[in-house]
């Protein structure tokens, strides 16, 4: 499964995200490739990703894609990335 | 490898800011003064931060201030700009802002390992209001870098 972890820039809150969704995962023992992209890259329509991982603000501009969206409010906050990754892939 | 998350004289206390814009100017500020970016590079944040909102305020009184930064980045660096009086940023998850981060990378690999750790740091239980608590650059430092 590739999940999307993603930012206006690809390189800042993404990898945050990633590296957060990456320890989430391995304690789910969820079998995934988180990787960090842009927006662009997110709402590229050829994407493969099947979940995206976003922030409230940007969460609205992906609105249009297929791959199921994700918001996470507070990227720090391990509990809120569990219950939401577990809820979304079991 | 760089061994401490902030390089010398990368974070900064004030009072408060006029706004949430100069607040992110001020932190990105102190990448450049820290050596890690050309002056150009808060501009391009602060178009980043135009163009498609307060998108880097990822958690509650937490903005992480970034642009991909082409060419104007010198090496991998974090900075942080504590208020203590928070600013609205209009992220109505998370504000008032008042750890307002920023972070610089040449390219998308040299700062993986940089941001890893940060993020261990910044999600381990009760970093963030230790952080909001500090009053002092060196206790900031002892919390992070755990």
């Amino acid at each position: 499964m590739l999940i999307y972890a993603v930012c206006g820039a690809g390189i800042g809150t993404s990898v945050l995200l990633k590296s957060n969704a990456d320890r989430v995962l391995l304690d789910l023992g969820i079998e995934a490739s988180v990787k960090a992209v842009s927006l662009e890259d997110a709402i590229d329509p050829s994407s493969l990703a099947q979940v995206l991982l976003i922030t409230p603000e940007l969460a609205a501009e992906v609105s249009m894609i297929r791959s199921e969206v994700i918001v996470i409010k507070n990227i720090f906050d391990l509990g809120e990335l569990t219950q939401k990754l577990s809820a979304a892939l079991s | 490898m760089q061994t401490s998350l902030f390089s010398e004289g990368a974070i900064s206390l004030a009072p408060t800011s006029s706004s949430f814009r100069a607040a992110v100017a001020d932190s990105v500020r102190l990448l450049v003064s820290a050596g890690h970016a050309k002056a150009e590079y808060v501009d391009q944040v602060l178009e980043n931060l135009d163009k498609l909102g307060p998108y880097f305020v990822v958690a509650p009184h937490v903005a992480i201030a970034h642009a991909t930064g082409t060419g104007q980045v010198l090496s991998p660096g974090l900075s942080l700009l504590k208020l203590e009086r928070g600013v609205v940023s209009g992220s109505n998850e998370n504000d008032p802002v008042q750890l307002v981060f920023s972070l610089c990378t040449p390219n998308d690999l040299d700062h993986i390992e940089l941001l890893s750790k940060f993020a261990r740091a910044m999600s381990t239980e009760g970093v963030v209001n230790s952080l909001l608590n500090a009053s002092a650059e060196s206790g900031i430092r002892e919390i992070l870098e755990i």
